[in-house]
């Protein structure tokens, strides 16, 4: 597991620590009386509107405990001990087509993923398609053909959906909105605020690299090898975590806000800590690179086919071996773990010994001017 | 990506930062002048491993940050005509205005557009016939080539809807403006490298002497900047004031000389304003006359826009290295990356968003906190 015993002594830095509770804006919401792109960034600005406007006006327990999907029990529906999950996404990725899948496969993998966050086996999607009027139905073919490898891939159907069409000028060609529901076995409860200290961090693989295929094609930067998103479905990979630990605490896949945004909800819902070493996150060397170059970092950078979990250190070896034996989990690593220290703070150990926080995103990574 | 890890290695920073402490004998306050090397400090935590005497301040050489005011401001209203297509570098979006940013501009209808390349505007306002292409020019000597280019393409191949807002800054007069100032500290400068890389250094050479200041021309990797320090630790120690050049890899005496070239025909040297510092003489660069009818200003009339900054702001004394960021007493409570007053807050490389965004925070408000602070401060 991660090491936190660095032999560096620090000098006394303790005037220039930490912590960020209290400080901010207290009416967050008056800086954009309008919703900016930053809105929909999943960082601290989506967090806003979720807590201001959507939590107050549909308060429910289910949705307050903010997972990845809401797990539940039907009213009279015996189901020997087994629970609902239910989860919904949706989709506006530009291009529709990039290297390594397309948004047919993200609708899919996006919701299967989000529903085995919680544990549940994916069973159920619908679909629903608002398209723009002009756009080819040869691309909706392909798109709709994705959806459909990806979903016998997943082991799901997509068994309901709808479609919309707007003028032209009024969409970006397609956009697709799923939702999905599954069934979470008896005695697995996995939620952000279940993850305690001591519990080590596992991240499933490579930081980033759907964010930087998405950015090199929509801006036609080119670099020295083609980077590939890594969407991909993730319920056999958390059967098999449960398998081997059924009381793993804590799931996420960490998508819009990248590794960052993720588990700073995890701190923000545990009121843990959380320590992560830089130098054991595993980032594939062309995605570091075009992250160098555009001035990103790959903490924020989002991802479709990772998880991090928080487990019990006495099963932290089981786990990392039963998400290293899966095909999407093969650069697995253990990268940090759980502190009763800094409530909420997520602090990074960097390379040369010293410490920073991780804070997380505003809205979107904005690449520097040089 | 060999050298990524070559520069970073903690080994070797521990090393550095061991030589660094067995020569320093007494307190010296260093300044690195570019926002990259600050972010760089900050990021990995090389303040914390270095001895208690010696002090970095962070310079002014951010872009982003010491834009003037009244160059967003006129930014905001070209960017919101309805005519215009305004394209920007993608950090400047988040800026703040006296009235808003271009974020805002967009939300509200403006077609602001963040580009890579310079040349990428030129590409739209050909593709744009009809509409008039407006790039935001600004930076120090490192982006003023290719927003030099981008203006010559366009003037060579008569792409006349389009036009730079251009307010290019200049790193040597502002380290004299700062030897200059009054109660200055700083005992030594880690030059920007990237910025000597397009205009050579031995124009630098001058400055070490008239000041008896040593300037360190430094990278940006952990390695680089714990290097630049050792080796101004060691002049200070011995009474030097050399110009040295520890990033040789990238960093030549001669520089680049077609981009001088390039920019000596495009552009000319003026008194430029800097956000929270003021006027500093023969500072700056704008479009020689042959290329005025390609300057944004001049297009677009905005030469009487009003501007109101911020009172509670001391971005400015922070870019002249008199405050540390959380010294300010809005720093954290009214003014967060989220809700910026000063750009040094909105900036990747701004001093204050660094400050913010790697936990260099003084707990003002929260007493609890500091005992969570000091824990994390243990472990580290």
């Amino acid at each position: 597991m991660a090491d936190d015993s660095t032999s560096n002594t620090p000098r006394d830095h303790g005037d220039k620590t930490i912590e960020f509770s209290g400080l901010v804006c207290p009416v967050p919401l008056q800086d954009y009386p309008n919703i900016i792109l930053g809105h929909g960034g999943g960082g601290k600005l989506s967090a806003d509107l979720v807590q201001h406007v959507f939590l107050p006006a549909f308060q429910n327990d289910h949705l307050a405990v903010l997972g990845d999907s809401a797990v539940f029990q039907l009213a009279g529906v015996q189901l020997a001990g087994q629970r609902l999950a239910m989860s919904t996404d949706s989709y506006v990725v530009r291009p529709l087509f990039f290297p390594g899948g397309s948004i047919g496969d993200l609708v899919v993998n996006g919701t299967v993923n989000d529903l085995a966050m919680s544990g549940a086996t994916p069973l159920y999607l619908t679909a629903a398609f608002i398209l723009e009027e002009g756009f080819p139905i040869a691309q909706l073919k392909r798109i709709a053909d994705a959806m459909g490898a990806a979903a016998r891939r997943a082991g799901v159907a997509i068994i309901s959906g709808d479609t919309k069409v707007v003028e032209r000028g009024h969409g970006d060609g397609c956009y697709i909105n799923t939702a999905g529901v599954g069934i979470v076995p008896d005695g697995i409860d996995i939620a952000p605020n279940h993850t305690r200290p001591g519990d080590v961090v596992i991240l499933s693989g490579t930081l980033g690299d759907h964010g930087m295929a998405i950015m090199s094609v929509r801006e036609g930067l080119e670099f020295d090898a083609e980077i590939r998103s890594d969407s991909a479905p993730l319920a056999d990979m958390v059967a098999g975590i449960i398998q081997v630990c059924p009381d793993v605490h804590t799931l996420r896949d960490p998508t819009r806000g990248g590794l960052s945004a993720s588990l700073n909800e995890i701190a923000a819902a545990s009121g843990c800590g959380i320590v992560i070493d830089e130098t054991r996150l595993p980032i594939h060397p062309t995605v570091q690179s075009a992250c160098e170059i555009l001035g990103f970092d790959p903490l924020l950078v989002a991802n479709e086919g990772k998880l991090v979990c928080m487990v019990p250190a006495e099963s932290a070896d089981a786990v990392l071996n039963a998400i290293r034996s899966d095909k999407h989990g093969s650069g697995a690593a253990i990268i940090g773990r759980v502190v009763a220290d800094h409530p909420g703070v997520v602090v990074a150990k960097t390379a040369i010994g010293a410490s920073r926080v991780v804070v997380a995103p505003i809205g979107e990574q904005l690449p520097r001017i040089c | 990506m060999k050298h990524l890890t070559e520069y970073r290695d903690g080994e070797t920073a521990k090393r550095l930062a061991g030589e660094i402490a067995r020569q320093v004998t007494r307190p010296w306050a260093i300044m690195e002048v570019c926002g990259g090397q600050t972010h760089s400090i900050i990021r990995n935590g090389i303040d914390q491993i270095l001895p208690d005497q010696i002090e970095m301040i962070h310079g002014p050489g951010c872009p982003v940050c010491v834009t003037p005011l009244e160059v967003i401001d006129k930014a905001l209203a070209i960017a919101a005509r309805p005519d215009v297509i305004f394209c920007s570098f993608g950090d400047m979006l988040r800026v703040p205005g006296s009235e808003g940013d271009l974020f805002k501009v967009k939300a509200a209808g403006g077609d602001v557009r963040v580009v890579y390349c310079p040349l990428d505007a030129v590409k739209i306002a050909r593709e744009n016939p009809d509409r008039e292409v407006v790039l935001l020019a600004i930076g120090f000597e490192t982006t003023a080539p290719a927003n030099a280019m981008a203006v010559k393409v366009a003037h060579d191949q008569h792409v006349d809807n389009f036009s730079a807002l251009v307010s290019h800054v200049l790193v040597p007069p502002a380290i004299r403006a700062i030897m200059e100032s009054p109660g200055n500290r700083v005992a030594g400068f880690l030059a920007a490298g990237h910025v000597c890389a397009v205009t050579g250094y031995s124009h630098y050479r001058p400055l070490c002497d008239q000041y008896q200041v040593p300037i360190v021309i430094t990278g940006f990797e952990p390695l680089d900047v714990l290097d630049g320090i050792r080796r101004c630790i060691i002049q200070l120690e011995s009474g030097t004031a050399e110009l040295e050049n520890a990033y040789p890899r990238v960093v030549t005496e001669q520089g680049n000389v077609a981009a001088q070239v390039l920019l000596e025909e495009v552009f000319e040297t003026i008194d430029r304003n800097w956000r929270g510092i003021g006027a500093i003489a023969q500072s700056g660069w704008r479009l020689r006359d042959a290329y005025r009818s390609f300057d944004a200003e001049i297009k677009f009339d905005v030469s009487a826009i009003a501007t109101r900054e911020s009172t509670l702001c001391r971005a400015g004394d922070v870019l002249k290295g008199a405050i540390k960021p959380n010294q300010c007493e809005a720093f954290g409570k009214q003014c967060t990356p989220r809700t910026p007053l000063g750009a040094t807050m909105v900036s990747g490389e701004g001093a204050c968003a660094a400050y913010y965004n790697y936990g260099r925070l003084v707990p003002l408000e929260a007493p609890d906190v500091q005992a969570a602070s000091a824990k994390v401060a243990e472990q580290a």
